[in-house]
Parts: structure tokens; sequence; C-alpha cells
């Protein structure tokens, strides 16, 4: 016995590190068949640890005070060595996090994965999704620009629409009467060190979940319905190495793109990052058009369509809420739209576009044409929910293969 | 791997936010290489600008090593303040005085061309008119009624605005000027379409001052990024990383998959 294997054998008479590894790496079976859609995953992960490390180290550098926080970011990316490079990880990271999630969620949709056995693992990733909204809102507070401070004013203030409670509720948030560097000061104290804690141990759970139940597949079909003579899936091929090289090549491409953007588009055109936000956050000047980052443009948009605040708020609710009980919506006996029927397929792919169409009107001001649009799409998106349980359980489906078919 | 790529690119939204307001704003050619114009844009900057307004967040000497000036001649001849290169460029004017001087204290510029665009700041220094009205003597089309007096009307003389004969397209067969009164046409609103034109020349000519603000406007926009050259420096050398990565990260797991039907 070599000297490695007598101290992996010391270490794993103590702590299961070779199981564990067998268990959701080199022995975890994932299907053979995973596409494009299935890279977003590792990519979301991906970009959570980006997050962190480049996160860690802006903190070193970073003054959580109104009076201090703005130039101490200039002072990141001017003054620190490649503290400019670590900003920009940051912030597009942030919209790219975004962008992986989406993908990674319409993936869901795609195939069905939210279904029985996967409740659980779906209802995880909207937490995490949840959590990453109160993780990007908070951490946009803290430049403290203009978008900063007058955006952090529009979203708090939406608490103040509760009935009775809101005023008290809305002072209660921001620890003073306005927004100030006390509310700078907690929504720091949040984003750096709470929410982070709770997603990682969301994306641990989601993950524990999958590997429970093991990975769906492009075609729905269940992997361990067919197994060899040692219990292994026909159709499943260890995680790694076989998708640990494979998610290497996609990780190669996706940094190259989101370097791209780091390097030479880090404004994206003031999507990543706002215009009005390299100006100082000014409680007496209001911008004259207050609008979110991209990420959350569909519920902004939702937000705005309805006249009274309350109903508004009510609604964008419900937007929300109503992903977390998908997997109950969805009656469908297939799981993945390849074997769904074609009101489905149809449907799906409106829904993925209004959701692109309502976000960009977030971002826009909600008069005219917009507003029509937005109150459309909005009608759109709800419409899928409602009518999701009634198709998927009435059509007539394609025959599912017993195989995957690769 | 293609689909990837165009699946990301055709999720960010390529529209550009407008600039704000109806202003039409002239074409900036912004040209962070040109090391001479920055320079003088630093020049006309410290000696026309820096009075009243600060750029709290660059440093004297970040600027000097940037632009290629030795910190002898950056402290003779572009650091007015009683400071040290490695400081600050702060300003002595107190915001509660500017305040009361100008109506509203002179921002900071550090960022002001990341908050506003290059072309914007471009075209308001090119659009200060004489405004018996206004406090101190000019009003500007970019920014209506702004508070700050043209600071370069000594190099570019008086512009006013009002009628004048602008050039409407070129004789077909001379290929001459056409030109026509400028209030002979009216906007949508019915009103004679008036333009700034210069009734006093100052230092400089016309071109001279176009591009004495092209270059102020130059130095504003790499002192909102001074790192952007490096930035892209930088990117290159890490795209052509990932590049030559992909290869032997493709042929490995091709490697793996040869037996995977």
């Amino acid at each position: 016995m070599s000297k490695l294997s007598a101290f992996m054998g010391w270490i794993d008479h103590r702590l299961p590190v070779t199981a564990t590894f067998e268990k959701h790496m080199s022995k975890y079976y994932a299907p053979k068949n995973l596409n494009f859609w299935y890279f977003f995953g590792v990519f979301s992960f991906l970009m959570l640890a980006n997050q962190i490390l480049t996160g860690v180290w802006l903190t070193m550098s970073f003054t959580p005070s109104a009076e201090q926080a703005f130039a101490s970011v200039e002072y990141i990316m001017r003054d620190v060595e490649l503290g400019w490079l670590i900003r920009y990880m940051h912030s597009t990271g942030a919209s790219f996090f975004f962008l992986v999630i989406y993908m990674h969620m319409f993936r869901g949709l795609l195939y069905g994965s939210y279904q029985k056995p996967r409740e659980l693992i779906w209802i995880f990733g909207m937490a995490i999704y949840l959590m990453l909204m109160a993780e990007a809102f908070m951490g946009y507070v803290l430049p403290w620009g203009q978008m900063s401070y007058w955006g952090a004013q529009v979203i708090i203030s939406l608490f103040s629409a509760i009935p009775i409670v809101g005023d008290d509720l809305v002072t209660w948030i921001k620890g003073d009467f306005l927004i100030s560097g006390i509310t700078l000061n907690r929504f720091f104290a949040l984003h750096v060190i709470a929410l982070p804690l709770v997603i990682v141990a969301l994306v641990f759970m989601h993950i524990l979940a999958l590997h429970e139940v093991g990975s769906n597949n492009p075609d729905g079909v269940d992997i361990k319905k067919y197994k060899d003579e040692e219990g292994r899936p026909l159709d499943g091929i260890p995680f790694h190495p076989y998708y640990t090289v494979h998610d290497l090549v996609g990780i190669v491409v996706f940094l190259f793109v989101f370097c791209f953007v780091i390097f030479f588009w880090p404004e994206g055109n003031g999507y990543f990052l706002e215009h009005a936000n390299f100006e100082q956050a000014n409680g007496l000047k209001t911008p004259a058009h207050i609008a979110p980052v991209w990420y959350f443009g569909a519920f902004y948009t939702i937000l705005r369509v309805v006249p009274d605040k309350l109903g508004g708020v009510i609604l964008m609710g419900a937007a929300i809420a109503v992903l977390f009980v998908l997997p109950w919506l969805d009656r469908s006996p297939v799981r993945s739209w390849r074997y769904k029927g074609w009101i489905s397929r149809i449907n799906l792919v409106l829904f993925g576009l209004f959701f692109i169409l309502l976000t960009w009107l977030g971002t826009q001001p909600a008069t005219g044409i917009y507003a029509t649009l937005g109150l459309i799409s909005t009608i759109v998106y709800f419409a899928w929910f409602i009518t999701l349980p009634f198709i998927s359980a009435k059509e007539k489906t394609k025959p599912v293969p017993e195989r995957v078919t690769g | 791997m293609k689909s990837l790529i165009a699946v990301i690119f055709a999720l960010l939204p390529g529209f550009v936010f407008a600039a704000g307001g109806n202003v039409h704003l002239n074409d900036m050619k912004v040209d962070l290489e040109d090391t001479a114009s920055l320079q003088r844009g630093a020049k006309y900057f410290a000696n026309y600008c820096m009075g009243c307004h600060s750029t709290k967040f660059a440093r004297y000497n970040r600027v000097a090593r940037d632009l290629g000036i030795p910190e002898d001649v950056m402290m003779d001849n572009l650091v007015f303040a009683e400071t040290k290169i490695g400081n600050l460029m702060e300003i002595a004017m107190r915001p509660e005085d500017s305040k009361k001087w100008f109506g509203a204290t002179p921002p900071d510029l550090t960022l002001v061309a990341r908050v506003r665009g290059a072309d914007w700041l471009y075209t308001y220094l090119g659009s200060f008119y004489a405004d018996e009205t206004r406090p101190y003597g000019y009003n500007n089309t970019a920014f209506k009624d702004v508070g700050m007096p043209h600071v370069l009307a000594d190099l570019q003389g008086k512009q006013v605005k009002g009628c004048a004969p602008v050039v409407i397209g070129f004789d077909p067969l001379t290929g001459q000027e056409l030109k026509e009164d400028s209030c002979a046409r009216t906007d949508e609103a019915g009103h004679p379409i008036e333009v700034l034109y210069l009734e006093e020349e100052g230092q400089l000519n016309a071109a001279e001052y176009d591009k004495a603000i092209a270059d102020i406007t130059n130095f504003l926009v790499y002192m909102g990024e001074p790192m952007a050259l490096e930035r892209q420096r930088i990117g290159f050398w890490v795209l052509l990383f990932l590049a030559i990565l992909f290869v032997p990260v493709y042929y490995l797991n091709r490697e793996f998959w040869r037996g995977i039907h």
C-alpha cells in the first residue's frame, strides 16, 4: 500500500472524503445526453464563486458609510492594484449571474426538471433566486450612486403599500426616516454576511436534493429504469470525469464571453453599470428616470402595470410566488417539452419571449406604447401559469421513449 | 458551442439608453491613445475648469504618469493648488460659497464623462451663447439656464443665438455651398429655427476652439476611467489565453467521450 493510499485510509476512517467524492462525483451517474442547456447550472456555480471571491477582495477596500462609500469605490477603481478588475468582475458578475440563472431556470421549464420527484430541487432553486434578488438589490445600494439611492428609495417604499404596518415597516427597514448611512451599513452587513450564508446553504441543499433523485435529461426519461448487473444506469455515465471535462469546455467558452464584457464592455451600454450611478447619491436631486438594473426589469414592469401601489406590489409578489408552485401547476404526464403537445411547446416559447420583453420594458419609461406592451406581456405571463394546469392535463402527448435518445 | 455564444449575445440587450432631452448631440471621437490631445485637455482643464470643479477621486501623479508629463512639469504648470503631487485633485472653493455664487455647487468632474457621455460634454462646451437675461451673460442650448459662466469665452469669442445663413446643400454644377437663412424654416412647434454663430472671434478661430473642447472632452473621458487602455491591453491577453486554453480542453473532452454513444 502506497503512502498516499495509507494516508487516505487514515482520513477515510475519520472523515468520509472518498465516499463523498464517489457519491457526488465519480459514482454519481448523470444521463449521457445532457445538452447545451445543462451548462448553466455549473455556470451559476462559477458565478457564485466569482461573486464571493471578488466580494471578499472588494470588502478589503470598501468603506460602508454615506460619506465614504462612493469615494472608496473610486479608490478601488483607481488606487488599488487591479482593483478595477475586481470591481468589474463583481459588477459584471452580478449581471452574468442572473443571465445564467435565467437560462438555468428556463432549462427547467423546457425539460420539466421541476416535476415529480424533483419538486424540492425547484423550490430550493426558487429560494436561491429570491435570496439572490435581495442580495443583488442590497449590493447595488453599496456604491452609493444616484441609482443606488433612488433605486433603494423606490424598492423600500413598496413596503409602505402594506396596510396598517406599512409606514412603520419602511422606517424599520431603513433604520432611519430616510435612506441614510444607517441603511447603507445594514445593507452592507446583510450583503456580505447574512445573505451569502443563506445562499450558500441553499445551494448546498439544491445540489443535495438533486443528487438524491438524480439529474433529469432533455428526454425527461428516468435513467434508473434500466440498469446493468452492477446497478449502474445504462444511460448514465459518472459525473467525474465525463461531465467535469465536458463542463470545462463550456466554462472556457463562458469565461471568454464574460471576460470580453469585463475588459471591453464593462458598462454594457448602461445595462450592467447604469450611467447615473457614476454620480454620487443626492437625496435632494431625483433623477428624471429611475430604472432598476435589467435583471429586475420583468418584475418592475409587472409592478408598474397596476396604477395602484398596493395592487402593483401584490401582482409583483404573485408573479414571483407563482413560480414556486410551478411543479403542481404542470400536470402533464410527460416531462420534456419534446413530448408535449404543440400548444404547450408554442406557449413555452412565447412565455420565454415575453419574459425577455417584460425585462426590457422594465428599463424603459412606462409611458405610451411601453405601458401598453407592459400590460400585454404581464397578461401573457400570468396566462401561461393559469392555463398550464388545463393544457398540460388535457393535451395529447407524444410517446416517451424508454431510453434516452441522445 | 456556437449556439452558446449566440444565445448569450441574443440576451444582452443591444439598445442604448437615450442620452436625455431633445438636444441634438455632436459626435465626438474619443481617442485615449492621443497623448498630446490629453495633455492639452489637462492644460485647459487645469487653467479654465479647476478653479471651480474638482476631480477629487483622481490624483495628480496618476494623471502625470498616464499622460506622460514629468512630475516637476506637472507641479509647475498644471497644479495651482497648495498641494503635493500624490494628493487628490481637490479644490479650495467651499461648496457653500459656490452655491451662493452660481446657484448650484459646481459638480466634481472626475466621472462626468461616464454620467453624461463624451458627445454631451463636447456639445455642451460648444453651445454657450450670449444671453443678457442670465446672471453671467451666457446661456447654453445643451443645458438650459445653466449656472456656469462661459469660462472659455476668451478663447471662443462671443457666440450668439439667432437667425443666420446655414448651409443647406451644394450646387450640383459648381459645387458651391447653397445657403439659406435658418429662420426661413420652422421647427415642429412652428418657431423659426435659430442657430448659434460667432459674432466676435476670440483668441482661437472656430476650428481651433472645436479642437480645444474636443481635447477637454478627451481628457475628461480619460479621467472617468483612467485604466481604460490598460483594461483593453490586459483583456487582449486574457482572451488570447482562453482561446488557446480552449484547444486542449476541447480535445481532452473529445478523448474522454470517444467511447460514449
